[in-house]
């Protein structure tokens, strides 16, 4: 019963390997460091055992083996995923805020602390 | 029946919470004799009844864990009667319910520490008291109404369907109670400024007031991320230990703001210097341990370490945070003023330094929380979603901590208020920290890394070389022991924070992870290791069937390594056992994943090969960190100080 189990559980399927040289690794490496497993939560493709992140690092193999450059390949994958596929949130205006944010905290914040600095105080 | 003696006893320990808020009020109030009255001292027994019934409540759950009691639903749905007992035990606080339990035991716990050891002046405490008594009585609340972890299930199962088995690990049998009095215990922080600003107390008081209760809070959050870090890391399978990941982010931002406060904290208590923020900082801390409990476990976000998701308890969790925020940031907008104001100081003193780690601190926190809200609000708009994820975070809130810990080294050498920076650097001796910066940068570039991680490495180098610095130079210089001590604990601390850094910056540069399909008898090289797989055999655990792989490794000290592909039967789940060989260099890392047929017939195994150099400086750093954080409470309570006038307080109520 449990050989049974085991056989149905280690699921068997067909892969062709792709092997890229080391500098296309690299680059392919990088480029799944910042896409987004799209069944997983949150987890990038590169780094998620999902069939489906299998599916697409096979994907991102094959196109920079065909020499397809970065911005086409993402740009691939957003037309068929959407905006959510990237893990770095392009610069538009939904995110304007988001990168603002650190410029606008630490200006607030630096007011706020010069403020504290120049109250008055006795001479020691 | 022991349900049911469970269900009395949270609903009784909910009643005592709200006799606690009430009681400890009263007598706070100027009739109830300002919390030295027999009032005050009811809120205190009521504190006592409600660890009490929540404790017992607590081990009537484990005991039906032990018994694998599947009438109770929350029992039947995290264990099985197979699992090892260590796993059963930790079952109670493995799901959403139990966890809940534990929450609430553990605030109580530190309702009762306030009303034993609390604020020196007693109505600050008996206020204080009063309002960790909302806090419990608002979690109870939660927990009695809207996640029992008694409800009965009918008909009982005649089996359980398993604990997640990627939680039937020995790091998570302490990571949730060490992250939980994290979190909980910031709770204490926001009841005695909240307490504070209703008594109009003077801001150096209540910083001092609070500052050990925030330090052994943040200290234990600490080891939680730590230990979870670490899980994640041997346990997911990929090698990652960090990643920005929205659960992750959420115990980071009350993290952050803990490191904050505690600093904050020190220069409103000895120079009286940012009361107002030092306060805000401790409602805000614990304000966000919440948001991070309702991000975490209403399902509004998905995350990997996810793993009891309700919309309904998430409306709860709303309204918990909403009251709590409400209450806490409506005080502090009226009663601010009270707090008094700071003297000035010098761009070069001590406070100014630590005026400006608490801006990166905090506006990386800031960071989180919008980065981590960001696809909440874009999917609420009903705008095309997006994903905020390591990309953004590494160019946004890394820079802000990686500021915050240029400042750090020099900050224990610069005098408060007037300042002086120039007697500070020679006391720092700069050339003795330029020369390890120099190495560590060079080494790094001379292995290619990458340019964050270089910058990383020579902060970490900077980092550490500077607490040395500062343990060579102040430590014999102080006279007063409980001065020692708490200097030893600043030093210890930093170090740890440079021993991150430098782990951290080495795992980035690390050579490419390896994910390849082997057949028996071939081969992959990873990190100069040659490994080859031998055989894959399949193994019987207790309540799991898999495979074994055995891989020779050719280079180092050679031998073999053997990761494991689990199958946990009940729980219908697969996990990858990690096979780890430590080595002061670095750590290789290996694990396998599922068969395939090649074209030709062949059976390969998916085998993923990583080598992490020194990434044990990472564990380190984080020990480093927590035994700081212990040694500057110990410091605290060493003083004597405090406790001594204490004392003589004790004594006068005592002739009274």
């Amino acid at each position: 019963m449990k050989a049974l189990v085991l056989a149905l559980a280690l699921s068997v399927q067909q892969v062709p390997a792709t092997e890229l040289p080391p500098a296309e690794e690299a680059r392919a490496q990088e480029l799944m460091r910042e896409i987004k497993c799209m069944v997983c939560s949150g987890e990038s493709i590169l780094d998620s055992n999902a069939p489906m992140a299998l599916d697409m690092r096979r994907f991102v193999r094959e196109q920079v083996a065909l020499g397809q450059d970065d911005d086409a390949l993402r740009q691939a994958l957003v037309d068929r995923f959407g905006h959510e596929v990237l893990l770095r949130p392009p610069l538009d205006g939904r995110t304007i805020i988001l990168w603002l944010t650190p410029f606008l905290l630490v200006a607030f914040g630096g007011a706020l602390l010069l403020n504290s600095m120049k109250r008055k105080r006795v001479k020691a | 029946m022991i349900a049911e003696i469970g269900r009395f006893l949270i609903a009784l320990a909910l009643l005592a919470c709200v006799a606690q808020t009430i009681l400890a009020w009263i007598g706070a109030n100027k009739g109830g004799k300002g919390g030295k009255g027999a009032m005050a001292d009811a809120g205190r027994a009521a504190s006592e009844i409600a660890v009490l019934a929540g404790g017992a409540a607590m081990l009537l759950l484990i005991l039906s864990f032990v018994r694998s009691d599947f009438s109770i639903a929350y029992v039947a749905a995290n264990s099985h009667v197979d699992k090892p007992l260590a796993y059963k035990i930790a079952g109670a606080w493995g799901g959403h319910e139990g966890s809940m339990l534990l929450w609430c035991w553990i605030l109580a716990l530190f309702g009762m520490g306030l009303a034993k050891i609390g604020p020196l002046n007693s109505a600050l405490r008996s206020r204080s008291v009063s309002f960790q008594g909302l806090l419990q009585s608002l979690f109870f609340a939660f927990l009695a109404f809207a996640s029992n972890p008694f409800e009965r299930v009918s008909p009982a199962p005649i089996q359980g369907s398993d604990l997640n088995p990627i939680l039937q690990d020995p790091a998570l049998v302490i990571h949730p109670p060490m992250l939980y009095i994290g979190y909980v215990g910031l709770s204490t922080a926001f009841a005695i400024a909240a307490a504070g600003l209703v008594q109009k107390s003077n801001g150096r008081e209540l910083a001092g007031a609070l500052r050990p209760w925030a330090l052994g809070a943040w200290t234990s959050l600490t080891a939680g991320i730590a230990l979870g870090a670490w899980w994640a890391y041997y346990e997911l399978g990929w090698g990652g230990w960090w990643f920005w990941d929205p659960v992750e982010n959420a115990s980071f931002m009350p993290w952050l703001l803990g490191a904050a406060l505690i600093h904050s904290a020190i220069a409103t208590e000895k120079r009286g210097a940012f009361p107002g923020w030092t306060v805000f900082l401790a409602l805000l801390a614990y304000i966000l341990s919440i948001l991070g409990a309702f991000l975490v476990r209403s399902g509004v976000i998905t995350s990997v370490h996810a793993f009891a998701l309700d919309p309904e308890r998430g409306v709860w969790i709303l309204g918990m945070l909403g009251v709590s925020a409400v209450a806490g940031f409506t005080l502090f907008a009226f009663r601010a003023t009270s707090l008094g104001e700071g003297d000035g100081f010098e761009p070069d003193s001590r406070e100014a330094f630590i005026g400006a780690n608490n801006l990166f601190l905090a506006a990386a926190a800031g960071v989180v929380l919008v980065g981590t809200l960001m696809p909440l609000f874009v999917d609420a708009l009903g705008l095309p979603t997006l994903s905020v994820g390591a990309p953004y975070y590494n160019m946004s809130a890394t820079p802000l901590m990686m500021a915050a810990v240029i400042l750090m080294p020099l900050a224990p050498f610069l005098p408060w208020t007037n300042g002086g920076a120039k007697p500070a650097l020679k006391q720092l001796g700069a050339a003795f920290i330029l020369l390890p910066v120099a190495v560590v940068t060079g080494a790094f570039i001379s292995f290619g890394a990458p340019v964050l991680a270089v910058v990383g490495a020579a902060l970490g180098a900077w980092a550490l070389a500077g607490a040395v610095m500062d343990a060579v130079r102040t430590l014999p210089s102080l006279a007063v022991r409980s001065a020692q001590i708490a200097a030893a604990g600043r030093t210890i601390a930093h170090a740890g924070v440079g021993l991150i850094a430098l782990g951290a910056a080495a795992d980035a540069s690390r050579p490419v992870d390896q994910n390849v399909a082997l057949a028996e008898g071939e081969s992959v090289t990873v990190g100069g290791y040659e490994l080859t797989l031998e055989g894959v055999r399949g193994i019987e655990g207790p309540n799991y069937i898999g495979d074994r792989a055995r891989l020779l490794i050719n280079g180092g000290e050679g031998g073999v390594i053997e990761p494991e592909r689990r199958f946990y039967v009940a729980a219908d789940q697969t996990t990858r056992e990690v096979a780890l060989r430590a080595g002061l260099a670095g750590e290789l890392y290996v694990s396998v994943g599922e068969a395939r047929v090649r074209e030709n017939g062949v059976t390969a195994f998916e085998v993923r090969g990583a080598y992490h150099p020194l990434v044990w400086m990472l564990s380190l750093g984080a020990i480093f960190i927590v035994l700081g954080g212990l040694t500057a409470l110990y410091a605290r309570i060493a003083s004597g100080a405090p406790r001594r006038e204490g004392k003589a307080q004790a004594i006068a109520e005592a002739a009274e």
